[in-house]
């Protein structure tokens, strides 16, 4: 009980909520610019650190994130270019809401769910911690595998195309994904002699891309939509509670499956709102609606995504393995500050474990009114004229790419994709799939290539270990079922005929 | 008035760019730095190359009393920034963080840049690979897992701790070369840095791993791992309780993941003496030593000339290390 008191004397420092304060206005800014990831808001406030105290400097940290995940949904929803790559999964959704004039209430889910899942993500931190990093402990690189995999499969669920279409770009997505050095064998491929190229293609420049400049480009060649009745926002909050009602199924499996991703380390927010936005489709009650613009997706990718950022803190904060990259920025600065992550942090240092799970709480309330008045400020856009809007956002897509490594070369990525983005859209093939391989194909081939080296070759244990067994059965499942489906109703189509 | 002095500025900067090549270098530079100066690093923010530099790059600004901006230009695995640290105009105005990798991309044949491309100014931090066991291995100190490594088939036993041809990779090579045994007598396990590498140690994946104890740290404290020996001349100051390997095993072998503090060749003398001077200070100074203890991260030191002679060491070292594993081109 000391422990708690002392931790909340910690956490109302003025220096700490000055920092939670600053660092959110922060993080929700860099989070709505396109190409400025949560990932690149945390790694600049690392410097930052350097003065602050223990508790203010972590606060930063974890402030920024949360809010960062979130308003990378705005862009997203209003111009239809995700902030990060967590927003990609339901980007097209949110989007197809705005036209239908239901962008406060598609922005209203994404803020009211994010800081739901942020809440259950700490809940799920500060009860089973210890429960959660043995699960991830006891994932070696052969479920990994498996797990990877099994997101890859989300791409056929996703797209409202054809899966024929989904699956080609999802693999050209892997082919991209082959470029670089980053690969088991260490070995170039596909550098062509580009020094560039050595470290591969990032998701960020492919990201902004494929979806900001190809938008860009569609709006150059074709006639302006119908204007969007000039109207004022509603209130954003409104429906929220009604929503949580109707899709309180969904919103808990978005909360527990973005608490299982998060803690695997590797697999962060990312992947987390993909697997939930395609289990939402999947056993939606109203499949055929998602892609037009319905929230129920929204809902469970958006809580999703936040839960995953506060669970990936555990293995952080345990053993020191980065959930994610967030938390790998943040377990620099833990050590920094003399918060030295292990077992002995829940112990020895309670009050500040405490005082951090505070201020995952209070970042995620003042979510809240804050995200309200950044989506209110970002409506604004929807009013300006679109000849006005697009250099914006073409000069936006360009610092932000080159603002990640201050290399030109990602600017020039920039526009290759978006050349490969509107091309594909065209001929109907849908590049969410594509920045899916992109990001995960990376990770299939080293714990393919990994698995294989550890057990000389023997494919054996990819299904003989327990877990990996069962995340076999449901991947081949995912991959058999389309196929099953279509069997039997040729079946029973055959059957009528006769 | 604006437009005034403009003119005269824009005069004055072409007279001395006309006289600079003349009067270089006593009088161009009369005092440095006069303005801001750009560290560059060849690797992400967030990292721990770049948590060094911007930790110098603070120290250093209260040292010479201007801004030192840390900029990370990243891409082409470490290529890209370091080739642009090399490739600088050599005014003192562009400098850099170079690290092990400069003496091992050559030899892959990725980049023609060696360090001799460079004017080094001092040497910061030295990471010195561990040798780390589950906690339920069954060697207890280094000696038996030498032994075990010896009676073992080759490629029987799995060793990881970062990607094929990475440092900690290398440092595995000579360590079973100095053994007498040959570099892929342990296969090696790729991994994507050295945080999966001890999880699946933890995991039981592996028989051991070769990343820098600051790496493996959290999982040493909580006791899932063994750290049996360091590979460095000397104990790390933050884990004195972990023996180097000559101390356990009588083998004089070290290597590490080393961070100096570079310009591009040709750097004008007074510049780099007052570098040298300035980063001497710096690493001295309890801000950086208190900083390196509280990551974890090898306080070494070397002056300008030093660096020098460590940069031509290691380039042979690992070159001969990157050849026994058959990594080099």
């Amino acid at each position: 009980m000391n422990d708690m008191i002392e931790a909340v004397r910690l956490v109302l420092a003025w220096d700490v909520l000055i920092a939670i304060m600053a660092s959110a206005v922060y993080g929700l800014v860099v989070g709505s610019l396109p190409g400025l990831s949560a990932t690149m808001a945390t790694a600049l406030l690392v410097p930052v650190t350097f003065y602050l105290s223990p508790i203010a400097a972590i606060a930063t940290i974890i402030t920024a994130s949360a809010m960062a995940i979130f308003s990378g949904d705005i862009p997203g929803c209003l111009l239809r270019i995700p902030g990060t790559p967590a927003s990609a999964a339901y980007t097209d959704e949110a989007y197809a809401m705005t036209r239908k004039g239901q962008a406060e209430l598609a922005l209203g889910a994404g803020l009211w769910f994010s800081a739901i899942g942020g809440i259950v993500g700490t809940i799920s931190l500060v009860v089973m911690a210890p429960m959660l990093a043995e699960m991830a402990l006891s994932f070696s690189t052969y479920e990994y595998f498996w797990l990877a995999f099994l997101g890859l499969m989300c791409a056929t669920l996703v797209a409202r195309s054809s899966p024929i279409k989904a699956i080609a770009s999802m693999l050209l997505g892997l082919l991209f994904a082959c470029i670089g050095m980053e690969n088991p064998a260490g070995t170039p491929r596909f550098v062509f002699g580009v020094t560039n190229l050595l470290g591969g293609i990032e998701p960020i420049p492919a990201l902004v891309g494929v979806f900001a400049v190809s938008e860009v480009m569609r709006a150059m060649v074709t006639a302006a939509p119908p204007k969007l009745p000039d109207r004022k926002f509603g209130s954003i909050l409104k429906g929220q509670w009604g929503l949580t009602k109707k899709y309180q199924w969904q919103m808990w499996r978005g909360n527990i499956v973005g608490i299982i991703i998060g803690v695997l380390p590797g697999a962060g927010a990312d992947m987390a709102a993909w697997v939930s936005y395609a289990m939402s489709k999947k056993w939606s009650k109203e499949p055929e609606k998602f892609g037009t613009g319905h929230v129920e997706g929204l809902v469970e990718a958006g809580a999703s995504n936040n839960a995953s950022l506060a669970s990936g803190w555990v293995p952080a904060l345990l053993f020191g393995i980065p959930g994610d990259t967030i938390t790998a920025i943040a377990i620099g600065v833990l050590y920094m500050k003399g918060l030295n992550p292990g077992p002995t942090l829940f112990t020895e240092r309670a009050s500040s474990m405490y005082a951090l799970y505070i201020i995952f709480v209070l970042a995620n309330i003042i979510m809240i009114p804050l995200g309200i008045a950044m989506i209110r400020l970002a409506s604004r856009i929807l009013r300006a004229p679109r000849s006005s809007v697009m250099p914006v956002i073409i000069l936006l897509c360009a610092v932000g790419a080159f603002a990640t490594g201050a290399n030109l070369f990602s600017v020039f990525l920039v526009g290759v994709f978006g050349c490969v983005g509107y091309v594909m859209e065209r001929n109907g093939y849908p590049v969410a799939a594509l920045v899916l391989g992109i990001v995960m194909g990376s990770m299939v081939e080293q714990n393919f290539i990994t698995s294989l080296i550890k057990s000389d070759g023997n494919p054996l244990p990819f299904i003989e270990r327990p877990v990996s067994a069962v995340l076999a059965s449901l991947t081949l499942g995912a991959l058999l079922w389309p196929a099953g489906v279509w069997v039997f109703n040729r079946m029973q189509r055959r059957r009528a005929a006769a | 008035m604006t437009d005034l002095s403009r003119r005269t500025l824009l005069g004055a900067s072409a007279a001395a760019a006309v006289a600079a090549p003349l009067a270089t270098p006593a009088m161009a530079q009369p005092r440095w730095p006069a303005r801001p100066v750009q560290m560059l690093c060849p690797w992400a923010a967030g990292g721990g190359t770049d948590a060094v530099l911007r930790m110098s790059a603070i120290l250093l600004e209260k040292e010479l009393g201007q801004p030192f901006n840390v900029v990370n230009r990243t891409g082409g695995s470490g290529v890209v920034g370091h080739a642009a640290i090399s490739q600088a105009a050599p005014d003192g105005y562009t400098l850099g963080m170079i690290t092990a990798e400069i003496c091992m991309l050559h030899w892959q044949g990725l980049t023609e840049i060696t360090y001799r491309n460079y004017t080094p100014l001092g040497l910061m931090n030295n990471d010195a690979p561990g040798v780390t066991v589950n906690v339920n291995s069954p060697y207890r100190d280094v000696k038996a897992l030498a032994e075990a490594i010896k009676a073992s088939r080759p490629g029987q036993l799995k060793a990881s701790g970062t990607g094929q041809g990475g440092i900690w990779h290398l440092a595995l090579a000579g360590w079973l070369n100095a053994m007498g045994l040959k570099a892929d007598h342990v296969r090696w396990v790729p991994s994507n840095g050295a945080a999966p590498a001890m999880q699946d140690l933890a995991a039981g994946g592996l028989d051991f791993t070769t990343c820098s104890i600051p790496e493996a740290r959290a999982m040493l404290d909580a006791n899932r791992a063994r750290a049996l020996a360091v590979m460095a001349p000397a104990r790390v100051s933050a884990f004195p309780a972990i023996p180097t390997l000559k101390e356990a095993m009588g083998l004089d072998y070290n290597n590490g993941a080393w961070r100096g503090i570079a310009g591009p060749p040709g750097l004008p003398a007074p510049v780099a003496q007052a570098m040298e001077a300035a980063l001497d200070k710096v690493f001295k100074s309890k801000d950086y030593q208190d900083f390196l203890l509280s990551r974890g991260f090898g306080a070494v030191y070397e002056s300008a000339a030093g660096f020098a002679r460590h940069l031509a060491a290691a380039d042979i070292s690992l070159g001969n290390s990157m050849k026994e594993a058959g990594l080099a081109k």
